[in-house]
């Protein structure tokens, strides 16, 4: 896998993933010692996705984790106290013990959207987040995660669809892991490779090795690259393999032996270990001090969740609105000037390039493309057509030659209705 | 200055804040170019351009979680359903991911839902409904429902101005059928304030939306009879305004309650478990209900016109009540 990372990027990449894995062992010790209040997703196995594909992201980017990617809020700057607050629902959390998990977030600095339970809601909602950002002028880009599951979700599709046609700068990265709670792929989906549900948007997409780390990373960053330069959304499928149940309760009995030992085989963090020893980036000695060092780590920030009070009966009632707690100030990167009249009017009509039937072309199209820009649609006047070529610049990538279907009963219109009545006149 | 209808009133709040705000933008179903399904968004495209006023397909769990995502980058996104009924498709959007944000971890969403509600237009049962209960019962939510062209610029102004995800349901009923003078300028009118129509000493009217106008034209008629009704008119249905239903409740001791969404679970029993809270010792009477049936919303006229309350079953109801 070809890939620019500097030796200390590579480093680090294993440093994230193996600090996810060990995170996520602790949190199964406190589960077992019923310090941990709720249920315990494991991403065992899964490291590679979260850590490589997250890593791909510039500061000012935004990212919504799902259940399973811690490993992408540590790449985001979150601190293991938080993940572990979180689970153990600590008045030092996040979310000061109102939700769990990774259900939680940052708008001012780590820009990372709180997820929900139920599956696919992020897309339309980190959609929204790129289309702000490309109106604030903020060139940034906007990822999330869903699995193999939550891609046959109404949420997904509608959010995916309008992504696409928005081009809005986002990537989505479907982690199949094989298994929705007990349900395998092949029962959920009749499709061999899931990247081929973009092809229904119209948008890029392909399938890495989601254990290997360099890969997603790879692919990813070309994603984010695409998307900052105008030609989002991207998706991309990371194949893998949930490596435990559902939850912390589920045995996953339902899946064969072998289909384990299969991908233990492909443990991401051992294939990155050999890669980075093999590459000769690190020695026996590096890894362990990276190993200590989130061992170190990893005692001091659990000490500290340990450590942590409940919650105050009280808290329970509050913060159901914003009643001024906060400011909401959007951080403006472009001239307003540019979204405000007179410099965002334009002439409300659309453009039609194609008129549907089975052949390609626009039967008629010079003519009626003629028509549609001569001197019967420029009715309006001169400044309304400049406008209007500015529009369809903004909305539409098509040729200035097509016709215009004006509509509704708008100033501009008046215009189309003389031209109608000009049109039976003649008649 | 001229009269304007409720539809009017809605759209110079829309054309107001955008130009007052380059934050305020507007997405929804055929409301650019075509202008709205009921006009209400005309000449906002041709005013503020494609980035601010944006035709979404036709996928309402998309138009809302886009809508919260722009928020949450400090946007003001104006979400239009076409027809309210069509808020069931984004339900889980609206109530879990939009009305939890702030509490679960601190992420305000000032987003605003607005649509066309309501029946007796014949639109059947798929669009005419009143579903604000679904939303009345969701923590975090904002419920508002004006009946009148002045409230329905200033809620929806002090809508747009909220750092919370509120939901504005516009009568279609009333969209073209009141009229009212309004004043020039920047006003609002504030969230959770409920307004008292006519003062009256024998008994209580409360009602919102189309239901206000109807529990006017009653209080009119029962005036012939020498009973004289206070009406007053929610505005706001989250949070609800107390104080003005329970002194409304001590001043005149009766309680009549009328409204178009159904019986069961419609706010009228959350009022009345008010009353009983606040204003028992005060109550001379039963409290009592108009309200449609629980049914559908039915398309034929007649069973339309049997659904939907009227003034002579609201007048019937308070003559009743009067004899206590």
């Amino acid at each position: 896998m070809s890939h620019s990372l500097t030796r200390e990027q590579q480093l680090e990449l294993y440093y994230y993933m193996q600090l996810n894995r060990q995170l996520e062992e602790r949190m199964v010790r406190l589960f077992r010692q019923n310090k941990i209040v709720g249920g315990l997703y494991s991403s065992l196995g899964q490291e590679a996705i979260s850590v490589g594909s997250a890593y791909a992201l510039e500061p000012r980017d935004w990212l919504a984790p799902m259940i399973r990617n811690i490993g992408a809020l540590l790449v985001k700057g979150f601190k293991p106290r938080d993940i572990f607050t979180q689970h153990m629902a600590k008045y030092t959390s996040p979310t000061l013990g109102k939700d769990g998990t990774s259900h939680f977030g940052d708008l001012k600095v780590r820009h990372t959207v709180s997820p929900i339970s139920m599956l696919g809601d992020l897309i339309p909602v980190m959609t929204g987040v790129a289309m702000a950002g490309r109106y604030l002028g903020q060139n940034i880009v906007t990822l999330t995660w869903i699995g193999d599951g939550g891609s046959s979700t109404g949420a997904f599709h509608e959010g995916l669809n309008f992504a696409a046609a928005q081009r809005a700068p986002f990537v989505l990265i479907l982690e199949n892991n094989q298994w929705a709670y007990s349900t395998p792929v092949s029962r959920q989906v009749p499709l061999k490779h899931l990247a081929d549900r973009a092809r229904a948007y119209g948008i890029a997409s392909k399938s890495v090795d989601g254990n290997d780390v360099l890969a997603v990373y790879g692919a990813t960053k070309h994603a984010v690259d695409e998307c900052r330069a105008g030609n989002g959304p991207v998706m991309i499928e990371a194949k893998t393999m949930r490596m435990k149940g559902h939850a912390q309760h589920d045995p996953a009995d339902y899946v064969p032996k072998e289909m384990f030992d299969y991908w233990k085989a492909r443990d991401p963090i051992v294939l990155y270990e050999k890669y980075l020893t093999e590459h000769k980036v690190w020695d026996a000695k590096k890894k362990s001090e990276i190993d200590a060092r989130i061992e170190r780590e990893l005692d001091e920030e659990q000490k500290f969740a340990e450590e942590s009070p409940s919650p105050p009966p009280e808290l329970a009632e509050q913060g159901v609105y914003c009643e001024g707690c906060h400011a909401i100030e959007p951080k403006w990167q472009r001239p307003k000037e540019e979204v405000m009249p007179p410099k965002a009017s334009v002439s409300a009509e659309w453009r039609v390039h194609h008129f549907g039937g089975l052949d390609g072309e626009i039967p008629g199209a010079k003519e009626v493309a003629a028509e549609g820009n001569g001197a019967k649609a420029a009715a309006p006047g001169a400044k309304a057509e400049k406008a209007g070529t500015k529009a369809a610049a903004k909305t539409d990538d098509g040729k200035d030659s097509a016709p215009r279907v004006p509509f509704g009963r708008g100033p501009k219109d008046k215009a189309f209705a003389r031209e109608r009545r000009d049109k039976r006149g003649r008649r | 200055m001229a009269a304007i209808t409720m539809l009017e009133a809605i759209r110079q709040a829309l054309f107001e804040e955008m130009d007052r705000d380059p934050t305020v933008v507007a997405l929804g179903e055929d409301i650019g170019v075509y202008g709205g399904a009921f006009k209400v968004t005309e000449g906002l495209l041709a005013k503020f351009g494609p980035e601010r006023v944006i035709d979404a397909p036709i996928s309402e769990t998309a138009i809302v979680g886009a809508a919260c995502g722009m928020s949450y980058l400090g946007l003001r996104p104006v979400a239009e359903m076409q027809f309210i009924d069509f808020i069931a498709c984004c339900f889980n959007q609206v109530t879990n991911f939009l009305a939890k944000s702030h509490y679960r971890w601190g992420a305000p969403v000032p987003v605003v839902l607005r649509g066309p509600s309501g029946g007796g237009v014949h639109g059947g049962p798929f669009h005419s409904a009143n579903p604000e209960m679904y939303f009345v019962h969701t923590p975090g939510l904002k419920v508002v429902y004006p009946s009148t062209a002045y409230d329905a610029k200033g809620l929806l102004k002090s809508a747009i101005r909220d750092n919370n995800p509120v939901l504005f349901f516009e009568h279609k009923f009333l969209y073209r059928r009141i009229k009212e003078e309004i004043p020039a300028g920047d006003y609002s009118v504030p969230i959770g304030k409920a307004a008292i129509r006519r003062e009256g000493r024998d008994l209580t009217i409360l009602s919102y939306a189309a239901m206000a106008h109807t529990a006017a034209e009653a209080a009119g008629q029962l005036e012939k009879e020498g009973i004289d009704a206070e009406v007053v008119d929610l505005r706001t249905l989250l949070p609800l305004d107390r104080d003005t239903i329970l002194n409304s409740v001590k001043k005149t001791n009766k309680l009549l309650i009328v409204h178009e969404d159904t019986r069961t679970g419609g706010i009228a029993g959350e009022i009345a478990a008010i009353v009983c809270e606040g204003a028992f010792e005060d109550l001379d009477g039963p409290i009592v209900r108009v309200t449609a049936l629980d049914t559908p919303v039915p398309y034929a006229p007649p069973l339309e016109q049997r659904f939907l309350p009227d003034v002579e079953r609201v007048v019937a109801a308070a003559r009743e009540l009067a004899k206590y």
